[in-house]
């Protein structure tokens, strides 16, 4: 039971990364139409410029503060310099370009950073535990990152519902030409749009960066998750993203700690620790395969 | 005009495969052997390019998971080898099968294996289309990247190593010149093959569906059942061309799989020329080139190949096949 609520914690964790990291990009999916690969790249830079302001500074909350804008700001930079051009092609062109984006900040990076994986601690201020549940010590860091997405898709939600700024990029995702000829500068908002999904990236990737190592490539294996998460929830829906990242991360936090446990009731346990391996990993994709041909749009499509 | 781009293409075909034939000896009288299997490599990836180019430029389907199946018929090869050296079975139930070294029994299996895994992941992924299409086929080839990676019994992350090459009557596979004959004729055998397709009714329903499903479908062709068979003689082509690389590296890692690597092969269709059968190998030559070169002067040679991809996208979309049309079929 302690087990269980422990690892019911872990997968929420997961789910709330994978829904800052996937807010944005099915917006950009969704909006834009436009298959971005390089979605991974700006967690990355994210990750690296936190980690680097906070072991030079020692202060996890500048690493935060610097994080964000240089996400946000790389972002919008690709996008007025790349993804623009982009929009009107085909999607193979989206993919081969963002492609290359992948290529250069991964090789960027080796070269401002090298090889080494950078490593930081959680911040001192974070690093206990609290008894959330009695007589459950669960780290307050992970604690923090669920409360951080949570409080994200709050804000998320105000911004889409309660802002003009949210009515027009609605209005822009259903009808692009109309918002258009009312008076709304696309081009501004679709860079504006992409800026914030890079800045929600680049938190997802600062808040790893005491989890996980901070590395080139690290980008790449969020992304794919990521792109599940999408799939599931139906792509260019910021609620669907929210199902699909929960569910992923449960799907793949807690088949990774109780597929060993459920396939040793029937077979050795060699052999079923291998095979509950390999059906651990492959969980989250037969989830997406199962979802897709039962609901070919995702489970909450963002138009009908 | 039209006439005169026809000979021109003709013509760079015709000189690409001569210097195709005669590298081997090249290399051998300028003392660079390394040369020899460095083009090896290189027409493999050319057969997988080609064989992604098949669904990808003629069919429109853009697979971004086509390093599966390449993943596929490199592992068929090294795992039956293993138990052939092991003298183990691979299967004792419900048919027995052993471990195979003999080519014309592994290579087979490898191909049909990889269709057959086509078949499957087409059949799912084909009721889908566009950006679903695009992130299907990546999520099904990320799978069996993971099923590999947690495959402890052939080597998990760490890959399985070729013990020796396969054998074949008559030819010497571990001999590094007869073995790059034989993979320019893989190469030929399949370009042909797939030249005889593109031009048969096949290959025109098949274009008609990447220019307007519905009409197709409204002709009254089974537009479904017609792209599953492209998907799966797509595979079925990088499935030949896994059991070569398997056959030339002498070694096999999930790596060989990972959604980067059907990326690269996307790469060399586009840089070559998408909807052409001779551009991809000119894609496949040029970007492994590039990069044996870049590796020389910088180990850091991907920060100038992904903005110079990037510009090919945005600038120069025919590729370098369209570009020259036809061009001098350069190999260097």
């Amino acid at each position: 039971m302690l087990l269980l609520i422990e690892q019911l914690l872990n997968g929420l964790q997961l789910g709330i990364m994978l829904f800052l990291m996937s807010a944005g990009l099915t917006l950009v999916f969704g909006i834009m139409q436009v298959i971005n690969l390089a979605h991974g790249s700006f967690y990355m830079i994210g990750a690296y410029v936190g980690a680097t302001v906070t072991l030079r500074t020692g202060s996890f909350l500048l690493g935060i503060l610097a994080a964000l804008p240089a996400a946000a700001l790389a972002g919008m930079l690709v996008e007025t310099l790349v993804l623009r051009r982009l929009y009107k092609k085909d999607h193979l062109d989206q993919v081969l370009a963002t492609f290359g984006l992948i290529m250069f900040f991964n090789e960027l990076t080796r070269i401002i950073w090298g090889r080494q994986p950078l490593f930081m601690d959680v911040p001192s201020w974070l690093a206990g535990s609290i008894e959330l549940i009695p007589g459950i010590p669960y780290p307050s860091y992970r604690i923090a990152v669920i409360a951080v997405g949570i409080l994200v898709g709050v804000l998320l939600y105000l911004l889409f519902t309660r802002t003009r700024i949210g009515m027009q990029i609605r209005a822009g995702a259903s009808n692009r030409e109309m918002a258009g000829a009312l008076g709304v500068n696309i081009r501004l908002l679709y860079t504006l749009v992409f800026g914030l999904g890079t800045l929600l990236a680049g938190l997802a990737g600062v808040m790893a960066g005491p989890i996980l190592a901070v590395e080139a490539g690290m980008g790449e294996s969020i992304l794919i998750l990521t792109f599940v998460v999408i799939v599931i929830g139906g792509i260019g829906s910021i609620r669907g993203a929210l199902v699909g990242a929960l569910l992923v991360g449960l799907v793949d936090t807690l088949g990774r700690v109780f597929l060993p446990v459920l396939l040793r009731l029937f077979l050795s346990p060699a052999y079923a620790d291998g095979a509950a391996a390999s059906l651990a990993s492959m969980s989250v994709y037969m989830l997406m395969a199962v979802v897709l041909v039962f609901r070919p749009k995702g489970l909450l499509p963002a138009h009908g | 005009m039209d006439k005169l781009l026809i000979n021109r293409k003709t013509l760079s075909v015709a000189v690409g495969a001569v210097l195709l034939l005669v590298l081997p000896v090249v290399a051998g009288m300028i003392d660079e052997p390394y040369l020899v299997s460095l083009f090896s490599r290189i027409l493999i990836y050319a057969l997988a390019a080609v064989s992604l180019d098949l669904m990808l430029g003629f069919g429109g389907m853009v697979s971004l998971g086509h390093a599966a199946f390449f993943g596929i018929g490199a592992y068929v090869v090294c795992i039956l080898s293993f138990h052939a050296f092991e003298g183990t079975a691979l299967l004792s139930w419900p048919v027995p099968i052993d471990g195979h070294q003999n080519a014309m029994v592994v290579w087979p299996a490898a191909v049909l294996l990889s269709a057959a895994a086509a078949a499957v992941i087409g059949a799912l992924s084909l009721r889908t289309s566009g950006m679903h299409f695009i992130m299907i086929t990546l999520a099904f080839s990320q799978m069996l990247y993971y099923f590999f990676v947690s495959l402890e019994a052939y080597g998990g992350d760490d890959g399985i190593s070729l013990i020796s090459r396969n054998t074949m009557p008559g030819i010497d596979l571990g001999d590094d010149r007869q073995f790059y004959y034989l993979c320019l004729t893989a190469l030929a055998v399949y370009l042909f093959f797939a030249w005889r397709l593109v031009h048969a009714r096949f290959g025109m329903v098949i274009r008609g569906c990447k220019e307007n499903e519905q009409r197709m479908k409204s002709l009254g062709f089974p537009t479904f059942r017609y792209r599953l068979v492209c998907f799966v003689i797509a595979g079925a082509g990088a499935g030949l061309a896994g059991a070569l690389i398997a056959n030339q590296t002498e070694y096999v890692s999930p790596g060989l799989m990972h959604w980067t690597r059907s990326g690269e092969i996307l790469v060399m269709v586009l840089l070559g020329g998408m909807g052409t059968l001779f551009g991809p190998v000119l894609g496949a030559v040029t970007l492994l080139l590039v990069e044996e070169l870049l590796s020389i002067y910088t180990e850091h040679w991907m920060v100038y190949l992904g903005p110079f991809l990037i510009l090919v996208v945005l600038f120069a979309k025919r590729g370098i096949y369209g570009l020259m049309a036809g061009g001098n079929g350069n190999h260097g």
